[in-house]
């Protein structure tokens, strides 16, 4: 049998293969204490400088750009605007001259410097600064082809943020989705991949049929989706760099809303029999299925904890939609979503300790967060409708998708840190929907 | 028999609204497109001189539609697929497929599956008057394929149905 058509997609190959990373010598002991302190819900941004790279071929301005762009929609970090800056330029062996960079109200401070070697890879070095303490806090060096070179950047974003905050860094990483065009009646509706700050666009698929809510794979090599190949609906698995596909399981009726379990073994989705849905896993190895639920009830959406020892679904059997929790073997099943409105598509933070969700409420959709227990509700972001949450790597920035009313409109996608400041759009070429975040691959 | 041919002579007009707004369904909000059944010619087949599935749509009424969240069969619904019933009688060749759709105000995933049971609540009722089981195929499109565009519940009202289409 063929599958959906799929188109191959050679940058991204090349955006995981022929890096390497070292560290750099410190120009003298680091014992800096410049921290962001982002448990808190407002934080104010940390004022940091990025001097151009130094470089021959011009490559160091964009380097340096990538990082700036990166840590400023973080919302943690306010750039500097290069015109301030008294020391324009600074070799990434050479100590900054710490006092200029006190008048201009920097904290931290980054230079660097790449450099096309006669091997034909890019050499790119870094070191972030703190300006108080005037001592070095990191330094890396990265060897890569030069095509890669924004992922250069994003990893050194990474390494800035992850010493600035202590926290695991969501910059490296990208993010799938549903690319729309066409009439709300027609819509062409295909899956897509890109960088997460939006660049690095590439399609996945043909749009010949409808494709819906893809999910990486704990690798973030594999995405499983929906597609409604030959007016059949049913889970696919799709490979990104090859772009083979296979329909999960044979199941006789629809398969959807799929994800992977935490260890890749398996995908968990619902199947629909006679109007009826309920979960199931498939074993990718063994081809095994197992039924999960036995309700007369719509039981979708179901995601992973992190750990892989519980479930989070959405389920009707109570009457309307609402939030429920279960082992992983489908015992102990109990609600968890008790406030006023309906709830769906529940998402396990990466981190564990929290639940995404779309609430439908007065006529509103709102993304919102709880406890795994159902406690501590906090709604992020509010609208005629925004759905579908997707937690970053590092659990810090859930990702969604956002409509306006209208016959002639169509979804974009946002972000939202989880304390519900700083909610930005990401920019597509075309309408998109239904956001996957990848996992960080290092 | 009355309350039959009233539900037929509302759905002529229907489709009658729906061929002169023609192919631009974009333009302002309530504007109709043609039967969402036409996602299945290039599948299915059909399409012929006077094809069934237009002789479904314009004589027996080839819809029904359904409250917010609901999936269950009201008695002008019974109506039409009493009629639909009698249609797949008198051409007992002829198979339908039954496509479930929601309108845009749920979540995507629950709305493939509300959809299912919209579907799956229309194949109910025609077995249950008579139809062979093997003779009705269901899929669900979710919030996917709406044919009233704007909005409003004036749109949405007419997004939440199940259409039957001969194959």
């Amino acid at each position: 049998m063929t599958l959906p058509c799929t188109r191959k997609n050679q940058a991204n190959k090349a955006a995981f293969i022929g890096l390497l990373m070292f560290l750099l010598m410190p120009l003298q002991n680091a014992g800096a204490a410049l921290k962001i302190d982002i448990t808190q819900g407002n934080v104010e941004p940390l004022p940091i400088a990025i001097l151009d790279f130094v470089s021959e071929d011009g490559v160091g301005g964009d380097l340096a750009q990538v990082v700036m762009a990166d840590l400023e929609r973080s919302g943690l970090f306010r750039p500097i605007a290069r015109e301030a800056f008294i020391e324009t330029e600074l070799d990434v062996n050479v100590r900054p001259k710490f006092k200029e960079w006190r008048i201009v109200n920097a904290l931290a401070l980054v230079s660097g410097r790449s450099v096309m070697q006669n091997d034909g890879r890019l050499r790119v070095e870094f070191r972030l600064w703190d300006v108080v303490a005037q001592e070095q806090m990191t330094g890396l060096q990265f060897f890569t082809t030069p095509a890669n070179w924004r992922r250069i950047s994003h990893l050194i974003a990474d390494a800035i943020y992850e010493r600035l905050t202590g926290e695991t860094g969501y910059f490296d990483t990208r993010i799938v989705y549903v690319s729309e065009s066409g009439p709300k009646n027609r819509r062409v509706k295909k899956l897509a991949i890109m960088d997460q700050d939006g660049f690095a666009q590439s399609e996945l698929t043909s749009g010949q049929s409808l494709a819906l809510t893809p999910r990486f794979s704990p690798t973030a090599q594999e995405i499983t989706y929906l597609s409604f190949y030959r007016n059949r609906p049913r889970v696919y698995l799709l490979n990104i760099e090859s772009g083979q596909q296979e329909v999960v399981g044979d199941f006789p009726g629809m398969t959807f809303a799929p994800r992977f379990s935490p260890d890749g073994q398996k995908i968990i989705m619902s199947l629909e029999r006679n109007g009826n849905s309920n979960i199931y896993t498939m074993d990718l190895r063994t081809r095994e299925t197992r039924r999960l639920t036995s309700s007369l009830a719509i039981d979708t959406a179901p995601c992973y904890a992190p750990d892989g020892s519980q479930i989070v679904f959405e389920s009707d059997r109570m009457g309307t939609q609402q939030l429920y929790v279960m082992e992983a073997d489908g015992t102990n099943v109990r609600r968890i979503s008790y406030g006023q409105g309906r709830y769906g598509t529940p998402v396990w933070s990466p981190r564990g300790d929290l639940i995404a969700f779309t609430k439908t409420y007065k006529g509103r959709f709102l993304i919102g967060v709880m406890k795994t227990d159902g406690s501590g509700e906090r709604i992020l972001t509010e609208g005629f409708h925004n759905e579908g949450p997707a937690w970053s790597p590092n659990g810090r920035v859930l990702a969604f998708f956002r409509e306006k009313k209208g016959a002639d409109e169509g979804p974009g996608l946002w972000t939202v840190d989880v304390t519900g400041y700083n909610e930005r759009p990401i920019s597509t070429p075309s309408w998109a929907s239904d956001p996957a975040w990848s996992p960080l691959i290092r | 028999m009355k309350n039959v041919k009233s539900i037929i002579a509302v759905a002529s007009l229907g489709f009658a609204l729906a061929a002169c707004s023609g192919s631009a369904p974009q333009t302002s909000s309530g504007s109709t497109s043609g039967s969402s059944s036409s996602s299945y010619s290039s599948t299915y087949g059909g399409g012929s001189s006077l094809s069934s599935d237009q002789f479904l749509g314009v004589n027996v009424g080839d819809r029904v539609f359904f409250a917010t969240d609901q999936a269950s069969i009201d008695g002008s619904s019974r109506a039409v697929l009493r009629a639909q019933a009698e249609w797949l009688a008198q051409n007992a060749s002829t198979s339908l497929v039954i496509e479930g759709h929601a309108d845009e105000r749920g979540t995507r995933e629950y709305n493939l599956a509300l959809g299912a049971r919209r579907a799956n609540a229309v194949r109910d009722f025609l077995i249950s008057q008579g139809v062979d089981s093997a003779r009705l195929e269901t899929i669900s499109f979710g919030k996917e394929r709406p044919v009233s565009l704007c909005s409003e519940e004036s749109c949405w009202s007419k997004n939440r149905r199940a259409v039957s289409t001969p194959r």
